[in-house]
């Protein structure tokens, strides 16, 4: 198997995990009503939960440092979330549509992943395709109810839309081993996923009654799987190894 | 004081001319001589709903509110495992509170008012936590001490005579008793880890030492007393009593460690009573009335909280095109 394919699939779906993580738990105490705060939170835990597995299997497989070292020492550039994630958590309505498309892409990520030849992320695929179903539920619930609760709530539901639509494509950023995992039959692929995604995403945009937003190819905003990132997740990394930097050497 | 109440001269006089048809009050009384707890639609005194709705809605504000100084250290968790368990115990305070304003509102207050009393002034919430979270170690401090002061009150609270308050507390207590875990070994880690760390710590118990005194409320000398709200367990055990329990189980744990608290007249009497120096009780008032560090900050959280989201509580009240277009 090609080492560094694999590595690089987990690292992406590892830091993305990590950072929409981030991104959710800042919810917590400040949501729309308790039970979104406990909602966000749960699913917080569930993505730095999923990104500790991902590192953990890039540790105990590849041999590289541990879950933390690797969470919480690693550079900007070392990185390789995409954009979407990084984004601040703006408004609630931001919020929710971020998590709608990003779980869409991770559901289907994992169910094409419970067939991986890699062992140990097939057995982890399938036990995290049980948590992300919740999280769909969730977000999808939440956009309908939302997409035709007043005229204020499906405003702010189709301008997120149109706004995070470049940056979810962006999930989909193909890397240069592709066709090595796909032929190592590691993983389905960036293309296929985007396929199945979009025709599962448009058909409940479009059952709310939203529109779904068309992007051209030239406005997806690419970069974050190359190491490439938005200006928001330097701010982030400082502030998630704030604690650990005051005393490298110290257990926390 | 997390639920816990204290009066005010004027609303202890109130409550004591409080007259209530005698035939209903022995009956009501009675139940709870026996140890019967008070179900929401049973009888039960104007002055009984009353102080039990002001100190579920104070126990509930001070869930939601106390999640704050701690939800902000989320982000900045130094490892995978404290960073997880942070969430988590953050995410159960919030679930503490929700749990609470359900058991305020079998009284017959809605938690929207509730919540709109808490951003008005007209309700408190714990004193402790207008205090900030500076660094990390507050963390600790906050999981292991203040936690720990909050499990003497609601496990006294819990065998109160109102039965949605004590089931409540009962779950709330068990979930407490894992943070007091996350706390202390978050503590411990401190205490024994590099210097840097244990001066962190000494740091933020000095600062955390007297908010923990002010915690359960003024000394008994200085509190009005109703005989009405023992006899009706509403209250159960003094300020005092309370105080003392939480000194004689946490000041040997912290001293175990090697630890120091900023109070040179802090001692165990022979009669097994904790004597500490004077806490400020002026400071106390003050915060209390609004002038601590974090009043403004906190309550302008929640405002954001209540306000800047209305549009989405008021789309899901109001589904005004519901479905328009089939669902498949």
């Amino acid at each position: 198997m090609n080492t560094e394919a694999i590595k690089d699939l987990l690292y992406k779906m590892a830091d993305d995990a990590l950072v929409i993580g981030h991104r959710n738990s800042e919810w917590t105490g400040i949501g729309p009503m308790l039970e979104e705060d406990l909602a966000f939170s749960s699913m917080a835990q569930d993505k730095v939960g999923h990104s500790q597995a991902l590192y953990q299997i890039i540790h105990t497989v590849f041999g590289e440092r541990e879950p933390d070292v690797l969470a919480f020492q690693r550079s900007e550039k070392e990185f390789k979330c995409c954009q979407l994630v990084e984004l601040p958590i703006g408004e609630y309505d931001f919020s929710l549509i971020r998590h709608f498309l990003f779980d869409h892409a991770e559901a289907l990520r994992y169910e094409m992943l419970t067939t991986s030849t890699l062992m140990p992320l097939a057995q982890l695929a399938k036990k995290v395709r049980g948590e992300i179903k919740y999280h769909v539920m969730h977000a999808d619930t939440f956009l309908k109810q939302l997409a035709n609760g007043s005229e204020e709530s499906k405003a702010r539901m189709q301008a997120s839309l149109n706004y995070a639509m470049p940056y979810a494509l962006g999930i989909f950023e193909k890397s240069a081993f592709e066709d090595t995992l796909i032929g190592e039959g590691v993983f389905g692929g960036e293309e296929k996923l985007q396929h199945l995604w979009l025709e599962k995403v448009t058909g409940i945009v479009t059952t709310a009654g939203l529109q779904m937003p068309q992007v051209d190819e030239a406005k997806i905003i690419y970069g974050g799987r190359k190491g490439f990132h938005s200006e928001y997740l330097k701010s982030l990394l400082d502030e998630m190894t704030e604690v650990t930097r005051i005393d490298p050497s110290a257990e926390w | 004081m997390y639920g816990n109440t204290s009066l005010t001269a004027e609303e202890a006089k109130v409550l004591n001319a409080s007259v209530e048809d005698p035939q209903k009050l022995e009956a009501f009384e009675a139940r709870i001589t026996r140890g019967e707890k008070i179900e929401p639609g049973d009888w039960m005194p104007e002055q009984y709903r009353k102080q039990l709705i002001r100190m579920i809605e104070q126990h509930a504000h001070s869930e939601i509110v106390g999640a704050l100084p701690e939800g902000t250290w989320i982000t900045r968790a130094p490892n995978f495992k404290r960073k997880l368990a942070l969430i988590a115990k953050v995410q159960d305070e919030i679930g503490h509170g929700q749990l609470l304003y359900s058991a305020a509102e079998t009284l017959g207050k809605t938690r929207e008012q509730m919540l709109m009393d808490l951003l008005s002034g007209k309700s408190k919430y714990s004193n402790v936590f207008n205090y900030p979270a500076n660094t990390w170690a507050d963390m600790a401090v906050i999981g292991f001490l203040v936690d720990g002061a909050a499990i003497v009150n609601q496990i006294i609270n819990s065998k109160g005579s109102y039965g949605p308050y004590c089931r409540a507390l009962e779950r709330i207590c068990y979930e407490e008793s894992f943070h007091l875990k996350q706390g202390h070994d978050n503590f411990v880690y401190l205490a024994t880890g590099t210097p840097v760390q244990r001066a962190m710590l000494q740091e933020a118990l000095n600062r955390w030492y007297r908010p923990l005194l002010h915690f359960f409320g003024p000394s008994d000398r200085d509190s009005q007393h109703s005989e009405k709200l023992m006899k009706w367990r509403v209250k159960l055990a003094s300020n005092d009593d309370m105080r003392n329990q939480f000194l004689d189980q946490y000041v040997p744990k912290i001293y175990e460690l090697g630890l120091t608290l900023p109070d040179p007249e802090l001692k165990k009497g022979d009669d097994g009573i904790w004597v500490f120096g004077d806490p400020d009780w002026d400071e106390f008032k003050r915060v209390i009335n609004g002038d601590g560090p974090c009043n403004k900050e906190r309550i302008e959280v929640r405002r954001y909280s209540e306000l800047a989201h209305r549009w989405v509580r008021e789309a899901l009240l109001n589904p005004n095109e519901k479905y328009a277009i089939p669902m498949a």
